[in-house]
């Protein structure tokens, strides 16, 4: 194992580079600011891949610990590792994050540095996220990385973009809020402890648990977003920029599911079993009823939006299947829905770079004019829509392979879901995509250049390599996922 | 006749004393200054709080120490917050200087030297032992402010503030002395300390006693300005010169806090439960009332004085949260993280109302929200420390605001009060609004005039180290909770 702090490294790099970022002011350093960004971005990447490399896939506890103490007056200790349900978000994080530089290269030309800078502070949050072990440390992190969304969905985001960002930062606010408020209760009832690793081991009475499981639900249903409080995320992502589309799709999602994971189920286990037919019936809700809505559509970035909630659907259907198969669906469809519906997003990025709407109904016969974009674009809505050999078809497989052991019904809805999925992609895809060139603003179409296509293409790569050989993320997962739900057997009760 | 007369000890007063003499000094030297920048009083104003700092440092002994026949008290509650005031009044006349020299019927030397007597007052405040000593020390600073108020007084809506708050200021006065010799009346003794004694020995008559109880927290509650004593903090935060609002808006705050401790805590304890309960009642009516109404305003002077109201009343759920069923081992806990709060409050709003007068120039004020609008496009750093400003203000991490929160609303759980703290992370989402809307303002909006700032070089250093501490203590806040619980520790 490494000597280096390596995920102060993935937290701090990013942020500091964001600060210099910052530092090179107005426009006119333009070119300075976009190149210390990518290099930025490429070095936090970088010492994320010995997190990978140097993971012990046998050890399901925490890896590569740092403690240290940050407020002895509250106990709350800067307390970082990763495990194996952490870890890989950690990396994608990383890498979606160079992506984003990369997708707002030739298209950002307003405030450069304050872009690019949002996002790589941004990137660095929510690594912060992803490898606290301490409540407060976590909370923190959890909470400031709404500031630069804000600002990047306000300041350079589309015509009503200030309704969103007000509605994504208070609405987030709001659940955060009450988790807040149950992290101070496990204080106090710890005795004096904000360490999530002790909490797991807390024995806690049902109705605690119950008030807790529902604190942390409020929260994290949010973010997830899970249906009914999922109105803000439409809204957030038709607004924002592309790059901020990615993050948001991609990641930020990831962190309500990663707190299912860390929180709920461990903390709160019987709540946890009591309560599981109330998650699984909002995740059906948000998998069929979402993906009706979804096909109704008539804007794409809504569409992908829309699908994005149902796919994160999915997910906590997973969750709380309490089954191995289930877990690590759950996980690897997370993973996967982050290089699929970042990938969707970028490419609706380069339609509405050229034509400026992202309305269906302005193109077809899209590929008469970009062949090379319409085929990989293809493939990235085959993944959405959960094509075999496809990194979409891996999770949601074992999802539903997970959910026929805990019910049939269930599972039967969850794969309704593979056609509404495939429908309302694939319609899409058939209307802008293929026809006759439907007006001049297709007809003046240029296929996408080096730079699109270089992003397009490692997306592309990562999509088909975990649809096919999925084994690396999954074997990274199976020793902490099985102490997770050993864990989860227990009852907590005394 | 003097036979009995014994010199008191002077040595814990000795900020005080120094402060009085060089106070009436500078007043003298003035007369003399021709410069109009009144440079030298400027100094010699900055230097004697300077100097006060460094005495008290050296006087301090750590123990508590009574003196003029325990009537002052120090104590290093004591002493810790009369250190944060005099950075905090030393930020504020710097803050001001340009804003005076701008403006001539402000640019006298009665300005530092009322400021200084202002200060003087907090000071006898903070080392309050005796309602006397109070209330000495409460009019010494209401009619400074009064005059400081009424300095521009070629504004009829600074008259108006001034005739406002000191009409309101001495009914709230009467209030207090109301309640205190009530108070002398059920115990017999007008010493805090003496006070306590009586009542835990019993025997009190109980009527009177909840009788002047009410009236002093109504006096306290006026000074803090919670709801539904408020009315007066809208009007004079508007209607002052925003330098002496920034003067009231931030060091004051201190001193109300510590005639609170003092009042409450150190004389009261036997009775908590009875305050305890108006508190909760007063701190939740200002949470609800400054957060709703701040919502409705456009003129950011007023927003600021409601979000004031709503913190002032989120401060209080620390010190309501003390004695729980008689059992006093929350005490602690809960008073130093209201002390916190009101520290980390204090230098948020400094930095805040620093800002707009960063923002006025001669013949301008900026304190119309509007006039925040497309910061960023002007002076993206400035945007930025108001930024962290804001959202400090709002509870947002990383900065100190959310700590300040934080550390009060754990008190509040380690109470049992589990409802309470609802309600006080849902009205700071509501307040979450309106600082959002400020950070809108200048990040999302075009600027309505596009002049460059024209401020100072050393205000610009001294906002912008204001800023970056907000945030550098919200990464770090381990050193000021701990001087603020060790402080009470000692002296409770």
């Amino acid at each position: 194992m490494s000597t280096y702090p390596l995920l102060s490294l993935a937290i701090w790099i990013p942020i500091v580079a964001g600060l210099v970022v910052l530092a090179t002011g107005s426009d006119r350093n333009a070119p300075l600011a976009r190149m210390l960004a990518l290099f930025g971005s490429i070095a936090a990447f970088l010492v994320t891949i010995p997190l990978w490399t140097g993971f012990d896939i046998a050890n399901g506890g925490m890896q590569f610990v740092e403690l240290r103490n940050w407020i002895p007056r509250f106990n709350i200790n800067y307390h970082l590792g990763v495990d194996g349900i952490s870890m890989l978000f950690v990396v994608l994080n990383a890498f979606i994050t160079i992506i984003v530089v990369a997708a707002g290269w030739e298209v950002i030309q307003e405030k450069v540095a304050q872009y690019n800078a949002a996002f790589l502070i941004m990137s660095g949050l929510m690594n912060g996220i992803f490898t606290s072990l301490d409540g407060i440390l976590f909370y923190v992190f959890f909470e400031a990385s709404l500031i630069p969304l804000y600002l990047i969905i306000g300041v350079w985001g589309g015509p009503n973009r200030v309704y969103a960002a007000f509605k994504f930062f208070l609405y987030t606010l709001f659940g955060s809020l009450l988790f807040l408020l149950a992290l101070m209760y496990l204080f106090i009832n710890s005795g004096g402890s904000f360490s999530i690793l002790e909490w797991h081991k807390l024995p806690i009475a049902l109705g605690a648990q119950i008030w807790l499981f529902l604190a942390f639900l409020i929260a994290f249903a949010v973010k997830v977003p899970m249906w009914p409080v999922h109105t803000w995320l439409p809204d957030a992502h038709v607004e924002a920029p592309t790059g901020g589309s990615i993050v948001l799709a991609a990641i930020a999602l990831k962190l309500g599911a990663y707190g299912f994971l860390r929180f709920s189920l461990p903390i709160a286990p019987d709540a946890s079993h009591e309560l599981s037919g109330l998650v699984v019936a909002l995740s059906l809700i948000a998998v069929v009823y979402i993906g009706f809505v979804a096909l109704v559509q008539a804007d794409m970035k809504k569409l992908v939006a829309y699908s994005s909630i149902a796919h994160m659907g999915f997910v906590t259907l997973g969750f709380f299947m309490f089954s191995a198969m289930g877990v690590e669906g759950a996980l690897v469809q997370m993973v996967s829905h982050g290089f699929v519906s970042g990938a969707m997003f970028f490419c609706i990025g380069v339609m509405y770079d050229r034509v400026h709407s992202r309305q269906i109904a302005d193109y077809g016969g899209v590929v008469n004019k970009m062949p090379k974009f319409a085929a990989l674009f293809m493939l990235f809505t085959m993944a959405n829509a959960g094509l075999p050999a496809t990194s979409g078809f891996v999770g949601e497989f074992m999802v539903i392979l997970g959910a026929v052991k805990f019910n049939f019904w269930v599972a039967f809805a969850a794969a309704s879901s593979m056609v509404i999925g495939a429908a309302y992609s694939l319609w899409m895809y058939k209307r802008v995509i293929f026809g006759d060139v439907a007006n001049h603003h297709v007809e003046e179409l240029s296929d996408i250049n080096k730079r699109e296509f270089a992003i397009l293409g490692v997306l592309a790569i990562a999509t088909l390599w975990m649809g096919l050989y999925p084994q690396p993320f999954t074997e990274v997962m199976h020793a902490s996922v099985n102490d997770l739900l050993r864990h989860v057997a227990i009852s907590k009760i005394q | 006749m003097f036979d009995n007369f014994v010199v008191p000890d002077l040595l814990p007063a000795a900020p005080e004393l120094f402060l009085a003499f060089m106070a009436l000094v500078i007043l003298m030297i003035d007369l003399t200054v021709k410069d109009r920048r009144r440079t030298l009083t400027f100094a010699l104003t900055q230097l004697t709080l300077v100097g006060c700092a460094v005495i008290q440092l050296g006087t301090s002994t750590g123990d508590v120490v009574y003196t003029f026949s325990n009537m002052f008290v120090d104590d290093l509650m004591a002493d810790l917050l009369k250190l944060f005031l005099y950075m905090t009044v030393i930020m504020v006349l710097f803050y001001s200087r340009a804003y005076i020299l701008d403006r001539e019927v402000m640019n006298k030397g009665e300005y530092y030297v009322l400021a200084l007597f202002a200060t003087l007052g907090m000071m006898v405040m903070i080392s309050a032992n005796n309602f006397v000593t109070i209330y000495l020390g409460l009019e010494l600073l209401s009619l400074s402010l009064y005059a400081m108020v009424a300095m521009n007084r070629e504004s009829v809506t600074s008259t108006e503030a001034a005739m406002k708050y000191f009409v309101l200021g001495a009914l709230a006065s009467g209030l207090l002395l109301y309640g205190m010799s009530m108070i002398y009346g059920a115990t017999g003794s007008l010493e805090i300390t003496g006070i306590a004694e009586r009542l835990y020995g019993g025997g009190v008559n109980k009527s009177v006693l909840t009788f002047g109880l009410v009236f002093l927290v109504a006096g306290l509650a006026f000074k803090l300005g919670v709801v539904p004593f408020h009315m007066w903090i809208p009007d004079v935060y508007h209607g002052a010169p925003t330098s002496v609002t920034l003067f009231i808006g931030s060091a004051p705050k201190l001193a109300a806090f510590a005639i609170v401790m003092r009042l409450l805590v150190n004389g009261l304890i036997t009775m908590a439960q009875d305050w305890q309960a108006m508190l909760v009642i007063l701190s939740v009516l200002s949470m609800a009332i400054g957060n709703l109404a701040a919502i409705a305003q456009t003129n950011l002077k007023r927003m600021l004085a409601y979000s004031a109201i709503s913190h002032m009343g989120f401060m209080l759920l620390g010190i309501t949260t003390g004695v729980v069923g008689g059992d006093a081992r929350f005490a602690l806990n809960a008073y130093s993280s209201a002390m916190f709060y009101v520290v980390a409050y204090v230098l948020m709003s400094a930095g805040t109302f620093g800002m707009i007068l960063l923002m006025a120039r001669a013949g301008f004020e900026a304190d119309n929200l509007e006039d925040f609008k497309g910061l960023n496009k002007r002076s993206p750093w400035f945007a930025g420390i108001m930024m962290m400003l804001m959202f400090s203000m709002a509870g947002v991490p990383f900065f100190i605001g959310f700590f300040a929160k934080f550390a009060v609303l754990q008190a509040v759980v380690a109470a049992g009060y589990m409802w309470l703290a609802i309600v006080a992370v849902l009205f700071s989402l509501i307040g979450a609004f309106y600082y959002l809307r400020v950070v809108k303002l200048m990040y999302f909006d075009a600027p309505l005039d596009e002049s460059p700032l024209t401020a100072a070089l050393d205000m610009r250093i001294l906002i912008s180290a204001n800023g970056l501490a907000v945030a550098l203590l919200g990464i770090f806040p381990q050193v000021i909770m701990s001087l603020c619980a060790y402080a009470l520790l000692r002296s409770l």
